[in-house]
C-alpha cells in the first residue's frame, strides 16, 4: 500500500466517549505491552494493547507534536490507517498536574491493598509525564 | 352554580401556574434531547472502531474466550433494566419494566432462575417495592450517562458471567432491557441478549478492497482478544445508555408537551364556566333590583 498516493499516516485517536484528534501525522509512537512502537508510513497491520503511558504524535508538515495520555486500550494499524482507543484520553495541555500527583500518591498508598492500583498508578505517571513534555 | 366565582378564578390561576411548569419541563427536555444526540454521535466512533478491531481479531484468529463461550446448560440469567431516575416521563419507564416483566416470563418458561440488576431510580423503587430481590442498582446518571458508570456496570455483569457454573451469584447469560431511540416520536423498549458475545465475523460480506489485512499481534491474539473484549461490553452498555438518555428526554418532552396542551384546554373550560357564574351572578342582581323597585312601587302606589 505504500506506494499509493497516500502521503501521510491518518490517525484517529478516540476516547469511549469522543474523538480527541483526528489528522495527518508523520508520526507516532506509543508504548505497548511489550515496549515503544513507532508507527510510520507504511507500517504492518499491527493490532496491539497499550499500557497506560504516553502517546506522542507528530502532525504532518509541522513540527507541532500532540501529546496525550492514554489509560490503556488498542492501537490498530492498517493501510496507513491508524487508530488509537482507549477508555480515557486526555491531552497533555488538559492535564492538571496538581490533580494527578494526588492521584499519584493515593495510588502508591494502595499499592499493597488492590490490584487495580498498579493500573492507577501508571496512568497517574503517564499524565504527569505528558504534561511535563508540553510544558 | 354551587361553587362561587371566587374559587373558579383560583382553580385557573393554579391551573395556569402547572402549565408553566409544564411548559418549562417540555422545552428543558427539548434542549437536552439534542445533546443527548450529539453524545450518542460522539461515542460512535469508539464503538465503531472497536467492532472493527474485534473482528480483525475474530476473523484471524479461533475465537475462543469466555466472554464468547455458550454455557451448555444454562440455569441463571441476568437481567439489566435501565430505567430513568425520574418520573413524568409518560409510559416511558413503565414500558421498560413491562418489556423486562416479558423477557422474564420467557426466559423463566426455559427454565432460567433470573438476577436482576438496576440502572435508575424507578426500576429500583419498583422492585424494593414488590419487595422482589435484585443484586445491585445504580441511580443519578439517567439522563446524562459517563462511560465511567458504563464501566461500573459492566465489570460487575462480567464478573459475574465469567464466575464458574454453580458459584454465587454465577450467571449464564447477560440480557439488557433498554429503550431504543428511532426517533423523536417512537422509542421502542428493546431487550437484547449482551453475553456470551456473538461476534459477527464481517456483518456483510466485505467488498474487496475493504478487506481487513493481515494484522500481526502484539502480545498475541489471545491477550489482544482479553483486552478487547470487555472494552467491547463496556462500550455496548454505554451505547445503551446513551440511547436510553435521549428516549427518556424525548418521552418526557411528549409527556410535557400533552401536559400543557390539557391544561390550556382546562383553563379555556374553566373560564367559561367561570364567565356563567359570573353572569348568573349579575343576572340575579339586576332581578333582585328590579324586584326591589317594584316592591318599593307597589307599596308607594297603595300608600297614595
Amino acid at each position: 500500500m505504500a506506494e499509493t498516493a497516500v502521503e501521510h499516516l491518518h490517525v484517529e485517536l478516540v476516547a469511549a466517549d469522543r474523538t480527541v484528534w483526528s489528522g495527518e501525522a508523520a508520526m507516532i509512537i506509543a508504548r505497548t505491552l511489550e515496549g515503544d512502537i513507532g508507527v510510520l508510513r507504511g507500517h504492518a497491520p499491527t493490532l496491539s494493547l497499550l499500557q497506560a503511558s504516553v502517546v506522542e504524535i507528530q502532525v504532518a508538515g509541522t513540527n507541532q507534536l500532540v501529546v496525550v495520555a492514554v489509560d490503556g486500550g488498542v492501537l490498530s494499524v492498517a493501510n496507513d490507517r491508524v487508530s488509537i482507543l482507549a477508555e480515557h484520553i486526555e491531552k497533555a495541555e488538559d492535564i492538571e498536574v496538581s490533580q494527578a500527583r494526588i492521584d499519584l500518591e493515593e495510588a502508591k498508598r494502595l499499592l499493597d491493598s488492590s490490584n487495580e492500583a498498579e493500573q492507577r498508578l501508571r496512568h497517574a505517571e503517564a499524565r504527569i509525564r505528558a504534561a511535563e513534555k508540553v510544558s | 352554580m354551587a361553587v362561587s366565582l371566587r374559587e373558579y378564578r383560583a382553580r385557573i390561576k393554579s391551573t395556569e401556574s402547572m402549565k408553566k411548569i409544564t411548559r418549562a419541563m417540555e422545552l428543558i427536555a427539548a434542549s437536552r434531547i439534542i445533546k443527548a444526540q450529539q453524545r450518542a454521535a460522539a461515542a460512535a466512533p469508539y464503538a465503531r472502531e472497536l467492532t472493527r478491531a474485534v473482528s480483525a481479531v475474530a476473523t484471524y484468529s479461533n475465537v475462543d474466550h469466555p466472554l464468547t463461550r455458550e454455557e451448555e446448560n444454562p440455569k441463571r440469567a441476568a437481567v439489566l433494566v435501565i430505567t430513568s431516575d425520574r418520573g413524568l416521563a409518560g409510559a416511558y419507564s413503565s414500558s421498560v419494566i413491562k418489556e423486562t416483566e416479558r423477557l422474564s416470563e420467557r426466559l423463566r418458561a426455559e427454565g432460567k432462575e433470573l438476577d436482576f440488576f438496576l440502572a435508575g431510580r424507578k426500576a429500583e423503587a419498583y422492585f424494593k417495592f414488590r419487595n422482589r430481590p435484585y443484586v445491585q442498582s445504580w441511580t443519578g446518571f439517567s439522563d446524562q450517562p459517563t462511560y465511567d458508570k458504563a464501566a461500573e456496570i459492566g465489570a460487575a455483569l462480567i464478573e459475574a458471567f465469567l464466575k464458574e457454573q454453580g458459584e454465587d451469584g454465577d450467571v449464564d447469560e447477560v440480557h439488557v432491557v433498554y429503550t431504543r431511540f428511532r426517533s423523536m416520536l417512537t422509542q421502542e423498549p428493546t431487550a437484547v441478549r449482551l453475553l456470551p458475545l456473538e461476534v459477527v465475523e464481517g456483518e456483510e460480506a466485505p467488498a474487496t478492497e475493504d478487506l481487513l489485512p493481515l494484522y500481526e499481534f502484539e502480545p498475541s491474539a489471545e491477550q489482544v482478544l482479553d483486552g478487547l473484549l470487555p472494552q467491547y461490553v463496556q462500550s455496548r452498555i454505554f451505547y445503551s445508555l446513551l440511547q436510553a438518555a435521549a428516549s427518556e428526554l424525548a418521552a418526557r418532552q411528549k409527556a410535557m408537551k400533552s401536559a400543557t396542551d390539557n391544561a390550556e384546554e382546562l383553563i379555556k373550560k374553566l373560564t367559561r364556566i367561570a364567565n356563567q357564574a359570573r353572569q348568573a351572578g349579575i343576572t340575579q342582581e339586576i332581578s333582585e333590583i328590579v324586584g326591589g323597585v317594584n316592591a318599593l312601587a307597589d307599596a308607594q302606589a297603595a300608600n297614595d
